[in-house]
């Protein structure tokens, strides 16, 4: 006879067993041992139906095609630029022709698009099997970042900084009126008075030790409404990208 | 047999445990385990980028452990620090008692560097080290079939004992050490090494008595773990 | 908080409404808390934190024959490793020049400030003398290594005993209870400049953004007894002024914790 031995949103650790019997099926951060479904690595217990996985609750980055991320330049070669990507062992490429909308001659200076050290907002294209990870720059959103404050946070934190629809990123924009981008690999960047840049980090720092808590919105809601003084609207915006 | 021993333990009781997950803030996972006196930090950094590039491995990630005693850890006199030919050593069998457990081949190319730093010692140190990059690793998101826990168990004045303190190993006549690290769901031997005479069927009663201990020693390490993430949610 | 040219472009903005991104006033420490006895094979131990840096520091008492010149002084030693435990741009190997500079910066202040008797290390002159040695590791790098090993080092020396003496030797299983007797506390505080202003205990970020830094230790009376300069940018003789008052200002509120 199956049985279940964890309940939805649990902390399981590596090892554990999460249900004995061939009912219930492994996902994501699980694996079968014999009959048993066991954890394979830390993280929240998520049941769908008869389906077992994990969401993970820390570690690195690992990049992903379609992800937007916060990079910054290495190098620069022939053929684009060669860039960083923050929490993660992979470095990336940015190909001249991804680099802008207009035409780059071939032989023109790339320090004048990006600069060593400089941070932009990239897409990820592809990711191959051995971990070369390929980036553009053409898309809504998509830019080199100027000014500003980078802050990096733990990448498995960046749904919930983000919140459904956007909603928790568009709150923190709106209390104190900073310009926020938030890139999936946990590099944020934040813009605007030097006052509200302070609060709005704590706040999204305030979001990263408490992801896994419950009421979370309205914590912040009110912590957001004390620090700045006003009064926030909750407003969970459809249109919103993940920016 | 009546065998006391020097601190009125039990044969088969563990010094008292002392297990934390998340201590440094920096590390992508961390760990301390404390036994008795004998205490570890492990930090976990990565998978990332591997240095020199000539190690990296494209099939998958590679685990690297580094013990270090601390000067000041020792029984004795200081310790000059820097790596000697004992710590490299336990970095090896270290890695080599990890390494069974974790699954590297989403990350080609890339390290797991587990530092292991000892800041005092009573025996034991390599599996106190053990149990806290176990913590570490864990804490860091690593995908792991299980965890490792490691103990000590041998044999002082004829009688088989779990986790020898120092007082213990320089018991003057017949000792065994035999450290150990075990999967505790499998019961696989990870770590074993010994130093002095033992018999077959005393070797066959310490690796039965260590069982209960690891056990003892992985719901320690597990509890760190939650508890670093607020516990048990319901 | 991750700096390149941009970066610290706009934190100096900040900077010049007073704003540090960390809430705090720009002479104004992040908590420091000691845990005293936290390494029983240590003849004196310590674990200093300051907001997100953490280090620990353990004392040796070694017996050993005096120098020819000094027959009836004993000896002091300081060293920091910056192991790569602490932050991942930390690399295993030998000291680099930045544990080296630390260790020397904190090893001076306590060495000129006489905080003790070096005489009272003498076990027999000319044959058999003490040497403290203060190892230090950061456990987390988030800046000011200085200050806060400093003061590491001094609490973890404030609660060391000597060992006993069996045979001419050092017995470290049975200590004593006569402790290290500090008769000052140098305390290091190293102030910043970035921009146009000075900062006090700055984190790992402000750290690589910084112009200069002056670390300066001052004694219990209030007088200096060492410092030292680094960074790129040459500093005004009313900059030294500035940052001398703040650190002896800072000086005397981190030797209270001491007790």
């Amino acid at each position: 006879m199956s049985e279940l031995l964890v309940q939805h949103k649990e902390i399981v650790v590596p090892g554990q067993i999460l249900a004995k019997g061939m009912d219930f099926f492994p996902s994501f951060g699980t694996y079968r041992r014999n009959e048993d479904i066991v954890a394979n690595r830390l993280g929240l217990v998520n049941l769908d139906g008869k389906v077992i996985k994990t969401i993970p609750l820390s570690g690195t980055y690992l990049p992903k095609r379609g992800d937007t991320i916060i990079a910054r330049v290495t190098d620069i070669l022939m053929s684009g630029w060669r860039a960083a990507i923050y929490n993660s062992p992979y470095e990336s490429m940015l190909m001249v022709k991804e680099a802008s909308n207009d035409f780059i001659a071939k032989g023109a200076d790339l320090r004048q698009y990006f600069d060593i050290n400089e941070f932009f907002v990239a897409k990820i294209t592809n990711v191959t099997s051995q971990k070369l990870v390929d980036l553009t720059v053409r898309g809504p959103g998509l830019r080199k970042l100027r000014g500003g404050t980078l802050i990096s946070v733990n990448a498995h934190k960046v749904p919930r900084i983000i919140g459904k629809k956007g909603s928790m990123v568009s709150m923190i924009k709106d209390a104190t009126g900073c310009r926020i981008t938030v890139g999936q690999n946990g590099l944020i960047w934040i813009l605007g008075e030097p006052k509200q840049e302070v609060i709005a980090i704590k706040a999204i720092k305030k979001i990263e030790q408490e992801s896994f808590t419950s009421g979370l919105t309205d914590t912040m809601k009110q912590y957001l409404e004390e620090a700045t003084g006003t009064k926030v609207e909750m407003k969970a915006k459809e249109d919103e990208v993940q920016q | 047999m009546s065998y006391e021993r020097p601190d009125g333990r039990k044969h088969e009781d563990l010094r008292p445990i002392t297990a934390k997950a998340g201590v440094i803030k920096n590390a992508t996972g961390s760990g301390y385990f404390k036994i008795g006196n004998t205490a570890a930090y492990a930090g976990v950094y990565g998978p990332q980028e591997m240095h020199p590039k000539f190690l990296q491995n494209p099939k998958g990630g590679v685990l690297r452990c580094t013990y270090n005693l601390l000067p000041f850890a020792g029984m004795g006199d200081r310790v000059r620090p820097g790596p000697s030919r004992r710590s490299k050593e336990i970095s090896l069998v270290t890695e080599k008692s990890l390494l069974p457990v974790v699954d590297l081949s989403e990350y080609p190319n890339a390290v797991v560097d587990v530092f292991i730093e000892l800041t005092e010692t009573d025996a034991g140190s390599r599996c106190a080290g053990i149990c806290a990059a176990a913590i570490a690793l864990a804490d860091a998101g690593i995908v792991m079939k299980d965890m490792v826990a490691a103990v000590s168990c041998g044999k002082v004045a004829g009688n088989v004992v779990v986790d020898l303190d120092y007082k213990e190993e320089a018991y003057e006549g017949e000792v065994a050490d035999i450290p150990i690290a075990m999967v505790p769901s499998t019961g696989e031997i990870t770590l074993l090494q010994m130093d002095g005479p033992v018999s077959e069927e005393e070797l066959k009663q310490a690796l039965e008595m260590v069982k209960p201990a690891i056990q003892q020693i992985v719901d320690a390490q597990n509890k760190a773990i939650r508890d670093s993430f607020g516990g048990v949610k319901k | 908080m991750i700096s390149n040219d941009e970066a610290k472009k706009h934190l100096i903005k900040a900077l010049k409404e007073g704003v540090r991104l960390d809430e705090r006033k720009v002479d104004e420490f992040r908590e420091l808390k000691i845990e005293y006895g936290v390494s029983s094979t240590a003849e004196g131990s310590a674990l200093v934190t300051c907001g997100d840096t953490q280090i620990l520091a353990g004392v040796k008492i070694e017996l050993g024959t005096p120098y020819p010149d000094t027959p009836d002084e004993g000896g002091l030693m300081v060293g920091m490793e910056l192991a790569p435990i602490a932050h991942e741009d930390l690399e295993s190997g030998p000291p680099g020049i930045n544990a080296i500079e630390i260790s020397r910066v904190i090893d001076r202040g306590i060495r000129e400030s006489e905080s003790f008797d070096k005489k009272k290390l003498c076990v027999k002159a000319g044959e058999q003398v003490w040497t403290v040695i203060v190892d230090l590791l950061p456990l987390n790098h988030d800046g000011n290594l200085i200050d806060i090993g400093g003061l590491a080092a001094l609490a973890a020396i404030k609660n060391a005993v000597f060992p006993s003496i069996k045979d001419g030797v050092a017995d470290y299983k049975n200590k004593t209870k006569d402790k290290v007797e500090l008769e000052k506390l140098p305390i290091p505080v190293t102030v910043i400049k970035i921009g146009d202003s000075f900062l006090v205990d700055p984190t790992y970020a402000e750290e690589e953004m910084l112009d200069a830094r002056l670390t300066v230790t001052t004694m219990d009376d209030g007088r200096l007894c060492a410092m030292q300069k680094g960074g790129d940018v040459p500093l005004t003789a009313e900059d030294v002024e500035k940052m001398v008052s703040l650190a002896v200002e800072r000086g005397k509120e981190i030797r209270k914790l001491l007790g």
